[in-house]
């Protein structure tokens, strides 16, 4: 298959980038869409350029590190898939393909397709997380959870923290992202005892990161290759409103 | 032979943990504030060490090579985490987890180690409970359990085939907490590129910043390795691209001893190579033995789709050869057996190099939904890379590099030989011997991590709390950082024409032909000589662009090949010294008339570890023996 590439290029976070062409030929149909950048890439280190650079790392769809803007969709056409899941058979031969970074704010471009999602860690530093000390666990099953709940914290747990959410969302919106791990937690009782807080630690640390407000279009869960649902942030919405009501309670 | 006490406490294999634990030394909380702690990887091991060390009250750095710690390769675990529960009642047990490991591993492990990991396994399943990690659980909320191979219980929890990324995230969530109270520092982004000894003591590492190119120094009064395993010096494998033998290379080069570095697990169910330009396999889940059954045609060379061979002509080779175990055989049977059928010319697929893995019976029988349950994510993965539906076709597998049995050689403390310089997690030799059995991987990481590590590393730094912060301007952090940039400039004034990739692509070749899934002397000796003349060629030709002060992913991609190229030199000649056949290490002339391992007892029950003598010199071989007080050394039948 036959291909043109147009990828966006940036040297660094102050220099302004571009979009550079690149015809690139007899890509097979079996390689992977980072596959198929790595060729690229020793053609052109062949020729004596910079290659393109991007992040990966498992190449199994789960670390959540490669995240490419591709045809105007995170992740590229496929529902639920990474970009490193993605093969070139999905694709038609002679086509053009553009590929960017994320696009966001609150994810500035660091080089060429790699944005800086530090944002996301200070989310979770916020709050993402259930107070226990190593050691001070009870019995695993003196606490038993229904199979129900159990399988949507598990759904809500999937998300591995790519940020397509973001990219997808025409307001750079975290709201899923954050949403899915607010209710993971609210949803069993390890987590309930410290919920009021968290919602309310995370989302302010989401405002001040300068991700956007959500308007309910649900691009996120679309784009979002782990499928998580929109579902959760109606959930964390009723979170975050009853902690303000708890707050003026107490008040 | 100082330099290898393993420092196993005496007395009944139960108690040896508890009792050497209350003998240990304590820092108090006033002076754990002074103390200042390196841990670097923040896999289940690194990060789970970090934030116990954060919740004891001590100052921790942390680093990995990721942008952020969550992408650490224990994300990918996909099957389970075994633990002693005994909760299907089906006469489970500490001894008995240990028991399996000990002879899972063939008989290389200490068994003090092993049965310290399987006595916190429970700690851990509940730690992970409270951290809110989603285990899967059954209609009465309690936990829920599968098998896994080499094992006739159910020990292993798992969370879908996703395991490695919940256990992780919940260790990430207690880093996090840990971050936000300000006892641990994350540093993400970064390549720790050498360690760095003090009169003797590990204090301080050399990292790169790879953002900025910048060489930084880190000091600290104990330095903890948890950098994982290094598989992908066959560049084939199971594991994420950026896995690496560097850290824990580094610290071998400068005087921490290695240990049975050919030990090497190739896993027997990862995705065959379907393009030539492939650089990773990806693993399906040995939890998938459970109810898919392996086969290949009876007839060689027997093109036929899947669907139109007949019951009656399919060889179900591992039912048949191991009719206890079946499917389940460990991992090392059943890659062996898998290549036996394949160079044989019983392989299926358009290379001959892979066999069935059938789900067919287990969906008749339980129904599309329950194998969807179990399997859902793995399945959608499968046919995401290969196109098809294994829900209506059978699987196309093959063995691929895995796991590290081998790694720094460790005491009790897991201590390495440098003092102050510890190894935790797949980076360290300890639990597995020569075979490591299914989701006993993410256990010791976190048994070590969380459990072990904090209790021992507290007695090595009850010396410090008088010693005040170490000083990042001490000649030694200059001399380390000169050495670091030095190399730097090396390999960038090659100047050459070839891909750090490339050199990658074939010196993995090398080593997956000639000291992978069977080796001879011969072949071993071959293959070492085809490394060196490759070595030569890499520090003449290899290219690398861009600049070292900026983000540079082919400079990173060559700092490790290079390494890879003196790893695989030690794993040859670790593979050569070793004259029997034991676990993952299969030697074609040690082996049964039956083509089963030949282990050599009398001669090789020792850990061999490996000390480095310079560039030129032939590295020093230890010998550890192996006391086999509560275990009875037999053959490992599995039939
Ligand atoms: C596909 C797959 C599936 C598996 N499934 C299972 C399973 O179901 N059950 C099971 O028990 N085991 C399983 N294993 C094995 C298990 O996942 C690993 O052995 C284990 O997770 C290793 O954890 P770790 O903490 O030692 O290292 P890792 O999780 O690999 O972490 C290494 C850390 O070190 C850092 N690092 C490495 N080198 C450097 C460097 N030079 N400088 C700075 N930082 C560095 C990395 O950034 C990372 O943070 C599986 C392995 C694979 C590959």
């Amino acid at each position: 298959m036959d291909f043109t590439l147009k990828i966006w290029r940036q040297k660094n976070a102050q220099t302004k980038g571009s979009f550079k062409t690149y015809p690139l030929k007899d890509v097979s149909p079996e390689m992977s869409f980072l596959e198929m950048l790595d060729y690229l890439n020793k053609q052109i280190i062949e020729q004596g350029d910079e290659p393109v650079t991007f992040e990966h790392d498992c190449r199994e769809g789960i670390c959540g590190s490669c995240g490419l803007y591709i045809n105007g969709r995170p992740h590229g056409p496929m529902r639920n898939t990474t970009t490193c899941e993605l093969h070139m058979r999905e694709f038609k031969d002679g086509e053009t393909i553009v590929i960017e970074p994320w696009r966001s704010r609150a994810f500035p471009v660091i080089k060429d397709l790699v944005v800086d999602r530090s944002s996301f860690e200070r989310i979770m530093h916020a709050g993402g997380f259930i107070s226990a000390n190593t050691g001070t666990a009870p019995e695993s099953n003196s606490n038993p959870i229904s199979k129900l709940i159990a399988d949507k914290a598990f759904d809500a747990a999937a998300c591995i923290g790519c940020g397509a959410c973001v990219a997808a969302c025409q307001n750079s919106s975290a709201m899923l992202y954050a949403a899915a791990k607010i209710a993971q937690y609210a949803m069993i009782p390890q987590g309930k005892v410290e919920a009021k807080e968290r919602v309310d630690k995370m989302v302010k640390q989401m405002d001040a990161e300068g991700f956007g407000f959500c308007s309910n279009t649900y691009g996120c869960e679309f784009d979002c290759p782990k499928g998580i649902s929109v579902d959760f942030i109606a959930l964390m919405n009723r979170e975050f409103f009853s902690s303000k009501v708890c707050k003026q309670k107490q008040a | 032979m100082q330099k290898l006490d393993s420092k196993i406490p005496e007395g009944p294999l139960a108690e040896k943990w508890s009792r050497y634990k209350a003998g240990l030394r304590l820092v108090n909380p006033a002076n754990k504030k002074k103390i200042d702690i390196i841990v670097v990887g923040t896999g289940l091991a690194g990060a789970g060490t970090a934030s116990a060390l954060g919740e004891l009250g001590y100052n921790v750095k942390v680093f990995c090579f990721q942008d952020s710690p969550r992408r650490a390769h224990s994300v990918a675990a996909q099957g389970g985490i075994n633990a002693a529960k005994n909760y299907k009642n089906d006469n489970d047990s500490v001894y008995r987890l240990f028991h399996d490991m000990v002879k899972g591993g063939d008989y290389r492990a200490r068994e003090a180690n092993v049965y310290r990991a399987a006595e916190v396994s429970n700690d851990v399943i509940d730690h992970f409970t409270a951290l809110g990690v989603p285990f899967a659980r059954d209609y009465g909320g309690s936990l829920d359990t599968r098998s896994f191979g080499g094992v006739q219980v159910s020990r292993t929890f798992y969370a879908k085939g996703q395991t490695g990324q919940q256990c992780l995230l919940g260790t990430y969530s207690s880093l996090n907490r840990q971050i936000a109270k300000g006892t641990v520092k994350m540093f993400p982004r970064r390549d720790m590129l050498d360690v760095v000894i003090i009169d003797g003591k590990a204090r301080g590492i050399i990292t790169r910043n790879l953002l900025t190119g910048e060489l930084e120094r880190h000091s600290a009064h104990a330095v903890v390795l948890a950098t994982g395993g290094y598989g992908t010096v066959f560049y084939l494998s199971t594991l994420g691209l950026g896995s690496n033998a560097s850290a824990a290379w580094s610290a071998y080069k400068k005087g921490a001893l290695f240990a049975n570095p050919s030990f090497i697990q190739i896993h027997p169910t990862s995705i065959p190579v379907l393009n030539d330009y492939q650089c990773k396999l990806t693993l399906m889940s040995e939890s998938l033995r459970n109810d898919g059954r392996v086969w290949v045609p009876k007839e060689k060379g027997d093109k036929r789709h899947p669907g139109e061979i007949p019951e009656e002509e399919r060889d179900y080779y591992l039912e048949r050869r191991y009719p206890a175990f079946g499917n389940l055989v460990p991992r090392d049977v059943a890659s062996r057996a898998a290549k036996e059928r394949c160079d044989a010319g019983y392989g299926v697929g358009d290379t001959g190099l892979s066999v069935y893995l059938d789900f067919k019976d287990a969906i008749e029988k339980q129904g599309q939904k329950a194998i969807k349950d179990k399997y859902g994510n793995l399945f959608e993965m499968y046919e995401k890379i290969t196109g098809i539906n294994p829900y209506t076709q059978p699987m196309r597998i093959y063995p691929a590099g895995h796991y590290t049995m081998g790694g720094l050689w460790v005491d009790y403390n897991l201590m390495t030989t440098i003092p102050g310089l510890y190894a935790i997690g797949e980076s360290n030799f300890s639990d597995h011997g020569a075979n490591r059995l299914g989701a006993s991987s993410l256990m010791q990481c976190c048994g070590d991590g969380y459990f072990i590590l904090p209790n021992t590393i507290g007695h090595y730094l009850a010396d410090d709390i008088r010693t005040g912060k170490i000083p990042a301007d001490d000649p030694a952090f200059e001399e380390a950082e000169k050495t670091v940039a030095d190399r730097i400039q090396r390999i960038i004034a090659v100047g050459g024409k070839e891909t750090a990739s490339s050199f990658h692509k074939r010196l993995g070749k090398i080593m997956w032909d000639h000291c992978g899934m069977r080796r001879d002397a011969e072949g071993l000796k071959k293959g070492m000589e085809l490394l060196k003349q490759l070595e030569e060629e890499f520090w003449k030709n290899i290219c690398i662009p861009g600049s070292e002060k900026d983000l540079n992913q082919e400079l990173e991609k060559a700092l490790k090949v290079a390494d890879f190229f003196e790893v695989g030199m030690l794993m040859c000649e670790d593979a050569l010294q070793r004259e029997e056949s034991c676990g993952a290490h299969f030697r074609e002339e040690h082996q049964t008339e039956t083509g089963e391992a030949r282990r050599d007892d009398a001669n090789f029950a020792y850990v061999g570890a490996w000390e480095y003598l310079g560039p030129k010199a032939k590295p020093k071989l230890y010998k550890e023996a192996l006391r086999f007080e509560f275990v009875e050394l037999k053959e490992r039948s599995y039939k």
